[in-house]
């Protein structure tokens, strides 16, 4: 018996990345971003969600991949891990596939420049398309953003 | 509905029955004759406990059902009020409140409340005129008051034994005063008697007597298969026992022992045994099934008007805020919209909503608004304790319990005012030997009130009590070093009073000792001032103490000066501005390389807002005259320097949540008409 889960693909810096879908709360076109002083670069700064302020991190800045004006398709995505809500500035968000649990294999050291401690996994669909699944704990990990603070002082 | 929708219920309704138990026993503790109270009590002790059995809180609905049965007697004329009686149902009621509390925390509510409970079945036994006449057959000694009652379960096992035509027991066994093992001594007691037979009972516990929990007797319920004599015989041979009273129970005396309690609630325990019990069973229990609905139309008509309010969870309502505040955007945008497109119905149109949306926006804030009562309503409970510990009369006073305020403040504001009450008892009010020689009455008054004023609210704390020696909280100050000798000598009346707020005033060992106040009173202020309020104090030396705390009507919506710095917006809180002004370049001076300026005599630092914030789209350099905005801290005062003022507005401040936090100098965000998000500038951080 296979696990199958639903998966958001999203694009960055020319490769496909997932993210479980109950993860997602909502898909948003870009919007007004207020700057939020003494924060890493990477957090562009908070927006309003219908009514609600979130912060928005650029995900091009969080893995450290050199960041590129926003474009027509650019999109935020809402993510909600743990207690934790925040948007993700991505290059593009087209698609909902179903992958197989056992099809996500352990991810290789480097990819895309990106930490491996961020991925979850690497998943295979079709004949040579790789998706990246990311490891939404860890990306969202606070203790990391106050080292961050911390050299940038 | 799942289990956790009742169990939600549940608490919210367990809360406000303990709450008008709580309520109650206080008044009748000053009214002890007045028996619709006690209906009250208990009809709000039953449905308790009906609630905790249908729920499944065993514990819970046994130790209301004991309470129950004391309330029971008193409301029948059976029982007086003394005492001890209020003190145990006290008890009671924070055992069942901890219990609830554990509920609330994801326990099972459970808790040994054995103690309590025996108690409680003290009360039940000790004055009824029954168990007098059984205790005379059970051997006469006082610890058949104590040791007596038996739960239904056990009576029933006895009752059987009895009807088999085995040999029942009540033991006395009373221990040598100069015993030295007592515990020990005890111990070879039941070793004995449980090769004799079997122990039903004992009072106090096994547990208990093995902790050496008990005077000099306890008593024990027992089958035994041998003869009374054997067993004297055998309990006094072991050494350091002084004797034993050993009584063969019949059916009538035991059931005298067991109480009408236990056979009332027990029919079918006590129908099993004998058909005659089984009558006064149902007779019993007939009388309270009429009494109990004859009871609640009463609670109605007496209870005044029927309650017309609905529970809401508040996250719902912040999601209605949240919704509300989105619709007043559209507003802002529609208004635009229909002033470019100057049709006259589609202006009329937009303008009703408008007018409808603004009443909808105060309907929406009222919501939110929770009357003081609610935070009010534990301390007369809490002052009667405290004013016991203390040994000094109290009249706990509170006026103004309806006014209302929003249900963050309500949330914070308790502790607070937990500590100022506190400290009026134990360092305002005299002992009452010291205010009979002031020739003040005996009970001290200590006032609570609240009451609104303009945009605040006001909760005052007063009391008549020795008032603040500010000669030696100078004294005290100084030797902490939180002023100087000289300083000391200028302080006001007024400023002298506000040392006790001082932070590291309380941390004085010897500040107990002398009338000076002063425990955690730093908390106190630092908690008001961070929900935007202020808190003050008036005292004259012999009259007493008078504690005013002013906070806002609400923290989710205050009054905010908008500014600008190039393209972005900033808010900064009314309440820490002192005015706004203009100030030309040349007026603004360097001293050690700090900017500062010339302000009404006095000199200021200036700080740039735009530096603080690294401001990317605003040069200040280049102005020549620069808007300022005065703000204050505290005694602090401090100018911060903007790009332009937009204006003054009421703006609902919304946190930035979990992931960002802690960013300095910035206290929260709110949305503004246009739909962006505008970052609440934290003054307190800009003056160091």
């Amino acid at each position: 018996m296979s696990e199958e889960i639903k998966v958001i693909v999203f694009g960055l810096a020319n490769e496909e990345y997932g993210v479980e879908v109950d993860k997602v709360r909502t898909i948003e076109r870009m919007m007004p971003i207020t700057r939020v002083p003494k924060t890493p670069a990477f957090i562009k700064g908070v927006i309003n969600l219908r009514g609600v302020v979130l912060p928005v991190i650029d995900l091009r800045g969080r893995f450290g991949l050199p960041e590129t004006e926003e474009t027509e398709s650019s999109r935020v995505i809402i993510v909600a891990v743990n207690d934790l809500e925040v948007g993700f500035i991505v290059d593009a968000a087209n698609d909902v596939i179903d992958i197989d649990e056992k099809s996500i294999d352990t991810p290789p050291e480097v990819v895309g420049g990106i930490k491996a401690k961020y991925l979850r996994g690497v998943a295979k669909i079709g004949d040579n398309r790789l998706l990246i699944m990311l490891n939404l704990s860890e990306v969202l990990n606070k203790s990391e953003i106050i080292q961050l603070e911390q050299v940038e002082a | 509905m799942d289990m956790n929708d009742y169990l939600s219920m549940f608490i919210d309704e367990s809360n406000d029955h303990l709450q008008s138990l709580n309520e109650n026993l206080l008044k009748l503790e000053s009214a002890p004759e007045d028996i619709s109270i006690v209906q009250i009590i208990f009809r709000s002790a039953h449905t308790l406990k009906g609630m905790s059995a249908t729920m499944g809180f065993e514990d819970l609905a046994s130790l209301t059902h004991e309470m129950e049965n004391v309330l029971d007697l008193v409301r029948n004329n059976k029982l007086k009020m003394d005492n001890f009686i209020f003190d145990t149902l006290f008890k009671g009621l924070d055992a069942l409140e901890s219990m609830v509390q554990d509920i609330i925390g994801g326990g099972t509510g459970k808790a040994d409340v054995t103690a309590i409970v025996s108690n409680l079945q003290v009360i039940v036994k000790g004055d009824h005129k029954k168990d007098q006449a059984a205790s005379g057959t059970a051997g006469g000694s006082d610890t058949a008051a104590g040791g007596a009652l038996l739960d239904q379960f056990q009576s029933s096992i006895l009752l059987q034994s009895i009807a088999a035509g085995l040999a029942v027991y009540h033991i006395v066994v009373t221990v040598r005063e100069d015993c030295v093992l007592k515990a020990a001594r005890a111990y070879m007691v039941f070793d004995f008697l449980e090769h004799s037979g079997e122990i039903v009972k004992s009072v106090p516990s096994v547990q208990e007597i093995e902790q050496e929990k008990f005077d000099r007797s306890f008593t024990v319920f027992t089958i035994a298969s041998i003869s009374e004599a054997e067993l004297r015989k055998g309990i006094e041979s072991v050494s350091e026992i002084e004797g034993a009273t050993i009584t063969q129970l019949d059916r009538e005396t035991l059931e005298q022992l067991a109480g009408s309690d236990a056979v009332q609630a027990a029919p079918t325990a006590s129908a099993s045994v004998t058909s005659a019990q089984a009558e006064v069973g149902t007779a019993r229990a007939q009388t309270a099934a009429t009494a109990a609905p004859a009871a609640a139309p009463a609670a109605q008509t007496s209870g005044g008007a029927v309650s017309r309010t609905i529970r809401v969870d508040i996250e719902r309502l912040d999601a209605l805020m949240n919704l509300f505040s989105e619709l007043l955007i559209d507003r802002v945008r529609l208004e635009q919209l229909a002033s470019e497109v100057r049709r006259n119905d589609l202006t009329e149109t937009v303008e009703h909503m408008s007018r409808v949306s603004s009443d909808l926006q105060n309907i929406v804030l009222k919501l939110r608004m929770v009357p003081v009562e609610s935070v009010f309503n534990r301390f007369p409970r809490m002052i009667r304790d405290l004013a016991k510990t203390l040994d000094k009369k109290v009249d706990l006073i509170i006026t103004g319990a309806d006014t209302e305020l929003d249900r963050t403040v309500i949330d914070e504001i308790g502790d607070p005012l937990v500590h100022l009450l506190r400290n009026s008892l134990d360092h305002g009010i005299e002992p009452v030997a010291d205010r009979i020689a002031a020739g003040k009455p005996e009970t001290g008054n200590v006032h609570l009130r609240a009451f609104h004023s303009g945009n605040h609210v006001f909760i005052e704390v007063e009391e008549d009590g020795r008032g603040i020696n500010r000669e030696k909280v100078k004294q005290i100050a100084i030797k902490n070093g939180i002023v100087t000798v000289d300083e000391a000598k200028r302080l006001t009346d007024a400023e002298s009073n506000m040392l006790i707020f001082a932070a590291g005033f309380s941390t004085a060992d010897k500040i107990s000792d002398i009338s000076g106040r002063g425990v955690g009173l730093d908390v106190v202020k630092s908690k008001i001032t961070s929900l935007g309020g202020n808190v003050s104090v008036e005292s004259e030396q012999g009259k007493g103490t008078k504690f005013s705390i002013q906070l806002p009507l609400t923290l989710s919506i205050i009054s905010a000066m908008l500014v600008k710095l190039g393209t972005e917006k900033y808010a900064i809180p009314l309440s820490s501005i002192v005015e706004t002004g203009i100030v030309p370049r040349e007026q603004i001076r360097k001293i050690h390389g700090n900017r500062m300026i010339d302000y009404r005599g006095s000199v200021i630092p200036l700080i740039s807002l735009a530096q603080v914030l690294d401001s990317t789209s605003f040069r200040e350099e280049e102005e020549q005259e620069t808007e300022i905005v005065v703000i204050r801290k505290g005694e602090k005062i401090g100018a911060i320097t903007v790009d332009e003022f937009i204006g003054q507005s009421e703006i609902v401040l919304k946190s930035l949540g979990k992931y960002l936090t802690n960013i300095e100098a910035i206290s929260g965000a709110t949305i503004l008409g246009d739909g962006q998000v505008a970052l609440i500038i934290d003054p307190n951080a800009l003056i160091k």
